[in-house]
């Protein structure tokens, strides 16, 4: 009981402060330049949250986040595009010479559309192919591997279809979200806060779902698979859930990329967008969703640090962080604090910890 | 013939062509507790994989009651009401022994079920009856990965009787444990026995000849004999490929 509190305690202790520290501290210490950038790495906890879920609890190492976190973020481009550029076609299209707007692009003119789109799309996406794939006992690096693979098609694709996705380039220029201004000083501020509110939903909701006896059974597939399905349980299905929820989260990451920064493109679709991801919550624990949280922030923040001054360095850095991780804190820096704490709590009361 | 659970018929696999089992006959009916013995390399944990649907048999079928498992995936068999205990311990380590107990509840085996799961006093009084069953109530809060190896095997037990299955596949439950665990564990199994048919591979002679009502001896993948222990004792057939003198 004793290491079952000084393991719960830390978590809530740290989601106190990440509150604290976002919704008082950043904004009144930090200009808008930085509250801008916190926004940038906020939408990546959210995505890590996802990740914590997959990885962490059900075993799956997804190196082809960025695909879905795409998906969403060019289903928000798409909506905002059209609204900047109405009543003409996107200045893209026209630059390539595409005369009438792709029938697939018109529904896009609805926000209530895009918002479903980028609700069911990558999820209904996640949902088949991982089901497919886990039903025929595929998983582990193989799995890795092909979703590397999805994300690296992706960005092929966007980059070879100029005239209806920007290209190289992606989309960018955004004026407004249904009649509102999204650039306007004023509105990056509401976007901030309206950050913090859907992250520490997904959290809950992250939470929950380990908290749950699905969560256990998470563990367990991660642990023994083979023993689970003979527990009775369907294991492909669970598992194709849990990479669902997270392909949610990441499109919900991608839709609040386009809104926050004004651009998405295929970088961010790419391998080592995805890549990126998956070192946020590596760094930050990946049993922890407050440590991913962290970890995205952390880890956001020295890129923008590291690649400000010293640009070609950053890749070499994130690389080697990830082999220091590896090797050294396995479960992050939530890991660290917890043997951290744990320990004191030992030192402190021995005569409690039998 | 009501009274019969399992009924393997003319059951053959090979792996890239060494013949594991070789059109074995096999049948078990309720309330026995059937003990398989018999050389490695015999077949036997082939055998019970095929039932449990581990391992797909190339010929033969096994008819539990009126299904044909061939036919079926793990969790359906498992659904169906059979509970397999694997050689090695499979437990789950990171969780405590209330967790891996309350994974082997059988209900709730959806997503959503699981998602929204709660914890009800019928099903609380189960898990406690059951962790009484396989002397682990003391250790309801304990992590599977800091049991002892005996431990461990009660714990996977105490996972099938969650379930409740009519048929329980038991490979080598005694293996590691001490003599005292041993006794304990025979205890159990008449216990549990009564009301289904549990079929157990053993390598432990004392052990068998303690708790089976029947055995069946495997040689190469094939039936080699069937009988009561002292029939099994004195058949110069077994003598020679497995007792010895």
């Amino acid at each position: 009981m004793t290491m079952l509190r000084a393991v719960n305690k830390p978590g809530l202790v740290a989601a106190i402060s990440l509150a604290l520290l976002l919704l008082v501290v950043f904004p009144t210490v930090l200009g808008s330049y930085w509250l801008n950038l916190i926004s940038k790495y906020l939408v990546f906890a959210i995505v890590g949250v996802g990740i914590v879920l997959a990885w962490g609890y059900g075993g799956i190492l997804s190196l082809g986040q960025g695909l879905f976190f795409g998906i969403g973020g060019y289903l928000m481009a798409m909506y905002l595009k059209l609204q900047a550029s109405a009543p003409d076609l996107p200045d893209f299209m026209i630059w390539s010479s595409t005369e009438v707007l792709p029938w697939w692009w018109r529904p896009y003119h609805s926000l209530s559309v895009t918002l479903i789109s980028i609700a069911i799309i990558p999820a209904a996406l996640a949902f088949v192919f991982s089901y497919a794939v886990f039903r025929k006992r595929v998983g582990g690096v193989y799995f890795a591997i092909v979703t590397l693979a999805l994300a690296l098609t992706l960005t092929v694709m966007l980059v070879g279809q100029q005239g209806y996705t920007g290209g190289a380039n992606g989309i960018t220029d955004f004026k407004t979200l249904a009649g509102m201004s999204i650039i306007s000083n004023k509105a990056k501020v509401v976007l901030y806060f309206v950050q913090i509110v859907i992250l520490f939903v997904v959290m809950g909701i992250g939470t929950a779902i380990i908290k749950s006896r699905l969560g256990k059974i998470l563990i367990a597939i991660r642990d023994r698979e083979d023993r689970v399905r003979f527990s009775g349980y369907d294991t492909a299905l669970f598992k194709a859930f849990i990479f669902t929820v997270s392909a949610f989260f990441s499109a919900l990451g991608g839709a609040l990329y386009s809104l926050q920064v004004g651009l998405i493109t295929p970088t961010l679709v790419g391998v080592v967008a995805s890549i990126e991801m998956i070192i946020y919550v590596a760094v930050g624990g990946r049993l922890s969703i407050v440590g991913a949280v962290f970890g995205a922030l952390l880890v956001g923040w020295s890129k923008s640090v590291i690649s400000e001054s010293f640009p070609t360095v950053w890749l070499l850095f994130l690389g080697g962080l990830f082999i220091v991780i590896t090797m050294f804190l396995p479960s992050g820096l939530a890991g660290l604090l917890i043997r951290l704490r744990f320990r004191r709590v030992t030192n402190a009361a021995p005569e409690r910890t039998q | 013939m009501s009274s019969v659970i399992l009924s393997v018929q003319e059951l053959s696999v090979s792996f890239d062509g060494f013949v594991a089992v070789d059109g074995l006959n096999f049948a078990v009916e309720r309330n026995e507790l059937r003990c398989v013995i018999g050389p490695n390399g015999a077949g036997k944990t082939t055998l019970l994989d095929m039932i449990c649907g581990k391992t797909k048999p190339s010929h033969g079928t096994i008819k539990f009651k009126d299904l044909e498992l061939t036919a079926m995936v793990e969790y359906e068999i498992t659904r169906a009401g059979v509970g397999r205990k694997f050689q090695t311990p499979a437990v789950y380590e990171d969780l405590t022994v209330l967790e891996n107990l309350e994974i082997s509840y059988p209900e709730q085996r959806g997503i959503f079920g699981s998602l929204f799961f709660r914890r009800t006093p019928d099903y609380r009084l189960r898990i406690d009856e059951v962790a009484d069953q396989v002397y682990l109530r003391e250790l309801l809060d304990t992590k599977a990965g800091l049991l002892s190896h005996g431990q461990k095997q009660w714990l996977e037990i105490g996972m099938l009787l969650m379930q409740d299955p009519e048929l329980m596949l038991l490979d080598e439950p005694v293996a590691g444990m001490s003599a005292r665990e041993r006794e304990l564990t025979a205890d159990l199994l008449k216990k549990i026995a009564p009301g289904r048919c549990v079929v157990l591979i053993e390598h432990d002679m004392a052990f068998v000849r303690s708790i089976a009502h029947k055995v069946t001896v495997l040689h190469q993948g094939k039936l080699l004999a069937e009988g009561t222990m002292e029939n099994i004792q004195s058949d110069e057939r077994v003598i020679d490929v497995y007792l010895g003198s």
